[in-house]
Formats: structure tokens, sequence, C-alpha cells
């Protein structure tokens, strides 16, 4: 059992990751809560979907394409729907709240209500420590850990990470500094978008493509990114683990109150923020700014 | 001269009008979620009988003939119950539907049935198995006795057909695999409609000569369950006993052959019945069994018949929502029959008819539930079996095919 919950917990918790970090990102820079972030990792899926099972695309072509298309739509919705609300958060949290139902919609419009599958890159499963796992699986678990040392190298090795960086800390001195923050605020908004679509179509496969697909994990992201600390890169990849474990060993420990795994996940974030209310890595709300 | 024409035009349309040839037509308002699978097939199956009834020439009313007219009631009923009931509402008063018939969310339904009673307009549901919506018709017959059940059997009557099938295929694993107490482990959705199925599951088994390893309750929206079927796996099951209506269905399928778990998985999976299982699972839900209703078997004289030109028309099987074609036939025998489309005079008709429809034979009860029987009312099971669905169950039925052990 213990290593079901070791493999089951590191697969389920490195996509998570995936979506926590992009949103951590994007509400560290921009102060932008995207509830569309989830939207836009259903959209990866669809157009994935579309292309390789209705299109017939080769896979190696598909997914660079969705992950593209999507990065650029999120960057047209940036322009015409979020900035020019961006200063009033409760504004961008409706704006980005009606992005997302109209994507749900358009794709119930088009794809119609059914479940959808997408075929694996590669057949077959290995066995790690007695525990079988498709190679579908590692495949994400290997993306996942290249995309996170990628966003980590783009943050702390480049002159655009350093941009993103010095607006997280501080808009108005990066601004003073001569930064465009409006246009980091875009890059980040693709970056943080692109992390969603990559965890899209990685895990599209494993999942079932539905027009609601986005919900379920809204809710796991907003309590890991809560859980680890608003803004919080670190707490994010931590908390992510956390939630994911947490799951893994709720379901084995209690195979009957398997629903509740969502639930406990939950708790424990509510736990945390009793006893830490800016959440593990996050930064007290006085000493924001 | 206009004195002189406009007597014979009155007599003439006052004839054409009690004749009835300019008569109206009968409307019936399909509700479904019609963006989905369900209301696709509640439509496809109306479709269908209303082409074949408007070819015979309609309906006939005390003699006349009239077109039968059907509307399409998006119900939305997935996503939002009051999206349901405003849909039932519009079908009634702008649509002026004569007749309602679909419905497929539980909640919705019951919903929806009060509005129908509220109007007094008769209520052929073709999707629901909420119990509640036949014991209102008990608890209070004045006003629900406008309702009546086509398809499914209600939730206990689900479990008696369930039952049945599992005794069989634990037959089947005693013989091929040598196991005199096959283990089974419980996997159903955390739902109101699995909960009474798991508890009789749990006190059924055992008694059934069958061991239950365990209980695993996912959310009903849940799209990975490989923690669960680990877990599964390492009990030593033998049968995978799955009570799922959601996009688990399709993802236990894929995920079990994955894994490559050495069990057979059959209860109710609503994913299963659908065409596009085999594709959603990529080709993975190779002996995925589940309850069905409509296959290419002799369940009555019409099943063939309807399901063979059901795909050449939709290019797809249908699902239990397309008894929306045997409603409207039972709609159309009752009316035949009375001469009448008053519901009042209807309902009398229906509660002694044994209407012969493409999904089974249907009788009612005193609470406008169907009578279950095996090969009548029971629906029948079937098992992917290399990309085909391929019905196993019930054995006496003409053209059931043998149930297969994964190898």
């Amino acid at each position: 059992m213990f290593q079901d919950i070791l493999v089951s917990g590191l697969i389920n918790g490195g996509v998570y990751a995936l979506l926590a970090i992009g949103f951590s990102l994007i509400f560290g820079v921009a102060r932008i809560v995207n509830i569309a972030h989830t939207a836009f990792y259903m959209l990866a899926a669809y157009a994935l979907y579309g292309l390789l099972v209705k299109a017939s695309m080769p896979l190696l072509f598909a997914i660079p394409l969705s992950v593209t298309a999507v990065v650029a739509l999120s960057l047209v919705c940036y322009k015409l729907v979020i900035e020019p609300v961006r200063q009033h958060e409760s504004a961008v949290l409706i704006a980005t709240i009606a992005l997302a139902l109209i994507f749900q919609e358009s794709l119930l419009v088009s794809f119609g209500g059914s479940f959808r599958g997408i075929p694996n890159a590669v057949e077959g499963v290995v066995s790690i420590i007695g525990v079988r796992v498709s190679y579908q699986r590692l495949i994400v678990l290997a993306v996942v850990a290249i995309t996170l040392v990628a966003t980590w190298y783009l943050l702390n090795r480049t002159r655009l990470g350093l941009a993103i960086r010095t607006a997280a800390n501080d808009q108005e001195i990066a601004n003073l500094m001569g930064i465009n923050v409006s246009r980091v605020a875009m890059y980040t908004v693709g970056i943080s978008v692109g992390l969603a679509a990559i965890a899209g179509v990685v895990v599209a496969p494993v999942f079932v493509v539905d027009p609601l697909m986005w919900l379920s994990p809204l809710v796991t992201m907003l309590a890991i990114v809560v859980l680890g600390g608003l803004g919080s890169l670190k707490g994010s990849l931590i908390g992510a683990f956390i939630i994911g474990y947490v799951e893994a060993i709720t379901v084995f420990a209690v195979p009957s109150g398997s629903y509740l795994k969502g639930a406990v996940a939950l708790s424990i974030m509510v736990l945390v923020l009793l006893i830490r209310p800016e959440g593990l890595f996050g930064v007290v709300f006085e000493e924001e700014r | 001269m206009r004195r002189k024409l406009l007597l014979p035009v009155v007599t003439a349309l006052g004839l054409i009008f009690s004749q009835g040839v300019w008569s109206q037509n009968i409307k019936i308002a399909i509700l479904g979620p019609m963006a989905f699978v369900q209301g696709e097939n509640h439509w496809a199956g109306a479709e269908m009988a209303r082409d074949e009834i408007n070819k015979a020439g309609g309906i006939s009313v005390g003699g006349v003939k009239r077109q039968v007219e059907i509307i399409k009631i998006d119900t939305n009923e997935i996503q939002s119950v009051p999206d349901a009931t405003n849909a039932i509402e519009r079908a009634i008063t702008r649509d002026k539907a004569d007749f309602l018939m679909g419905g497929f969310r539980s909640e919705a339904v019951l919903a929806m049935q009060e509005v129908a009673m509220d109007s007094k307009k008769l209520f052929l549901g073709v999707g629901a198995a909420d119990a509640k919506l036949c014991e209102n018709v008990t608890k209070d017959y004045e006003r629900y006795k406008y309702w009546f059940r086509v398809t499914p059997t209600k939730s206990a009557d689900l479990a008696r057909t369930v039952f049945a099938v599992l005794g069989a295929v634990g037959n089947q694993i005693r013989t091929d695999l040598k196991k005199e107490t096959p283990k089974v482990a419980i996997l159903a959705e955390k739902a109101a409609w699995t909960e009474a199925l798991v508890k009789a599951a749990q006190a059924a088994l055992p008694k059934m000569k069958m061991e239950v390893v365990g209980t695993w309750q996912p959310s009903p929206i849940a799209t990975d369950v490989t923690a669960e079927l680990s877990a599964i796996k390492r009990s030593g099951a033998d049968i995978v006993f799955t009570i799922v209506s959601g996009p688990m269905g399709i993802v236990l399928g894929r995920q079990m052959g994955e894994l490559q778990l050495p069990a057979v998985a059959f209860g109710i999976n609503v994913e299963a019945q659908k065409d596009g299982f085999w594709q959603a699972t990529a080709g993975k839900g190779n002996y995925v069994a589940t309850l069905d209703t409509f296959s290419e078997v002799e369940t009555t004289p019409k099943t063939i018949p309807f399901v063979k030109a059901f795909k050449e028309r939709y290019k797809r099987g249908p699902t239990y929502n397309a008894a929306t074609y045997d409603a409207i036939h039972i709609l159309q025998t009752a009316i035949e029959q009375t001469g009448s489309i008053d519901a009042n005079k209807l309902i009398p008709v229906i509660e002694k008819m044994e209407a012969v429809g493409a999904a089974g034979i249907d009788t009612w009860d005193k609470s406008h539930d169907l009578i279950w029987a095996v090969g009548k009312t029971s629906g029948i099971a079937v098992q992917w079996q290399d990309g085909q669905k391929v019905p196993f169950w019930p054995p006496q039925t003409k053209g059931m095919k043998p149930f297969k052990m994964p190898k």
C-alpha cells in the first residue's frame, strides 16, 4: 500500500503543481485571480482532441499547436477583457469567471456534452516498486519535471524572469526602474496559461475530456495556492504535493470514503490557515507591498 | 355577389373543420438535455416514432387522422434543475404541448413533474429511475396520475436485474476460474441514486456466496481512479461491481485495461452503454459489462427492426432514452383506443395496457411504475468485446452471445 501511495501521490501532485504554479505566478506578478486558469487547461485538452482525433494530426504537431493556440487566445483575452479592468480585482475575478463560462458553453455547443478520450502517446505499463504505472503517466511526470525546471530557469536565470520577479515584488519600483509592468504582466499571462495548457495536453489522455472538466481541478488548485501561500511559487509546488499525497492516503486508508479526498484536502488547507493565515510560504498580508 | 359567395365559403370551412380535414397536429414536447447524449437519444427516438406514424397517415383521433408534431425542449437538466422547470413551463405555456415526455436526471424530473401535474398534462418519463416519482402517484393519485414511467425500471428493480446478472457472472467465474467464492469489489460513485444499491449489494452478495473485499466510493465527477483500482487489485477481486453514471465509467474501463486488472467489471456503467465508449477508452475498455436496453436481440418483435433502423439513420446505436419511441406509440395506442387526446380519458387505458415496444413489454402497477419482469422490462446486459457491444443476458432471449472472461 505504501508504494501505491508514493506513486499515486507523486503523479497527482505533479499535475496539480503545473496548474497551481501558473495560477500563483500570474497572481504574484499582476494580482490577477484568474478563475479561467483551469478553463484554459480544458481548452488545451479539447484542442488536442480536435487536432489528434478529429483532424488526425500527428501528435508531435498537435501538442505544440494546441498549447500555442491556447496561449495566443489567452493573450487576446488578456488584452480585450482583463487589462481594461486590471486595477479592479473584483472586476477581474468576475471577468475571468465569465470567460470560463463562455469557454464551457462554447465547447458544449461545438463538441456536445459527451465525455471524450484521447489515445496515449505511448502504450504500455511498467512496474515501479511493485506498482503498475502506465507509460503515459510517466510521461506526465517527466513533462511536469521538465516544465517546472524550465519555469525555474526562466524566472531565475533570464532578464524576463528578473523583470517578472521585480514586478511581483513591487510593481511601482519595477515601473520606476523602467520595466514595462503591463507588458511583463502580459508575458506572465502567456507563461501562466502555457503551464495550464501543457498540463491539459499531457493529462488529457489519462483523464476524460468534457466541458465541465475545469471545475474540479479549479477547487483543488485554489486550495493548493491558498495552502502554499498566495503568490508563492515554492508554496504552490509543495502545496500541490501535499494535496496529491493527502488524496492518495485518503483513498487507500478509507476506501469507502474515497469521495472525501477533496474534502480532506480542503480541511487540511483550512487547518493550515487557522495556524498560519498567510499559508505555508505566503507573505503576511500586512507586509504585502 | 359577395353575399352569394360568403355562404358557401363559410359552409365549406365549417365542413372542413367538422370533418377534421384541417385538423391540428398532436403536439408532443420531448424534454431532455439536448446537448448531451441523453437528450440526443430522447429526440432521435421521438423522430423515429413521429416519422413512422406520420408516414402511415398520423394518429387516428375518433376517426380523424392527426399528424404528430414533436417539439424539442432543451432542459439543460444536467447542469441546472431550474433550467429544466423553466423549459417544461415553456413547453406547456408557449409551445402549447399536448403531451410531455423525456427527462433524465431524477432531481430535475421530480421538479418538472410538479409543473406538469399543475397543468394536468400527461408526462411519460423516459430516463429517471428515482422511486419517488411513482410513489407520488400512490400518495396523491388525483394530482400525480398524469405521470407514467416508461423507462428505466426504478432503482430497486435495477438492483434486482443487476444481481440476477451478477449471479450469472459469478457462476461463470466459479466454472472458469474454479473459485467457489468469487471476490467482489464494489466501486460506486458517491451519489443519492447509488446508496440503496451499495447497501443492497453489501447485504446480498454474501448470500450469493460471493465475498465483498471492499467498497470504494469516489466522487461522481472523479476522472481518475488509479488509486482505487490499485487498491482493488491488491484486494484480489475477481469482479469489480460498478455503479457509475459519470465520467468515471470511462476512466475505470480505460485504467482497468491499462493496469491489466485481472477482474471483470460489471454493473451499471452509463458511459459503457454508449457507442462512443470504445473510442473514449482508447480501445482499452475490453470486457467491461453493463446493464443496457437496446441491442440486436429479440427482446420483443419490434426491437431488432428499431435498432437496425436507428443505426442506419443515426450511424450509432440507441441508448435507453431513445425509448421515447415506445412512449409515443403508447400514446398512439391509447389515443386511438379512446378517440380522444384528453389525458383523463387516456390514463385508465394506459393503466390497463400491455405495451409491446422496442425496449420491452411494459405493464404498470398502481403507482404507474413499470412492473419488473426478466425479459420484459428488466433490460439486457452487454459486454464490450474487441470494440463491439455484445449482449449476453438474459440468456433465454434470442440473439444473446457468451460472456467472456479477461485473458
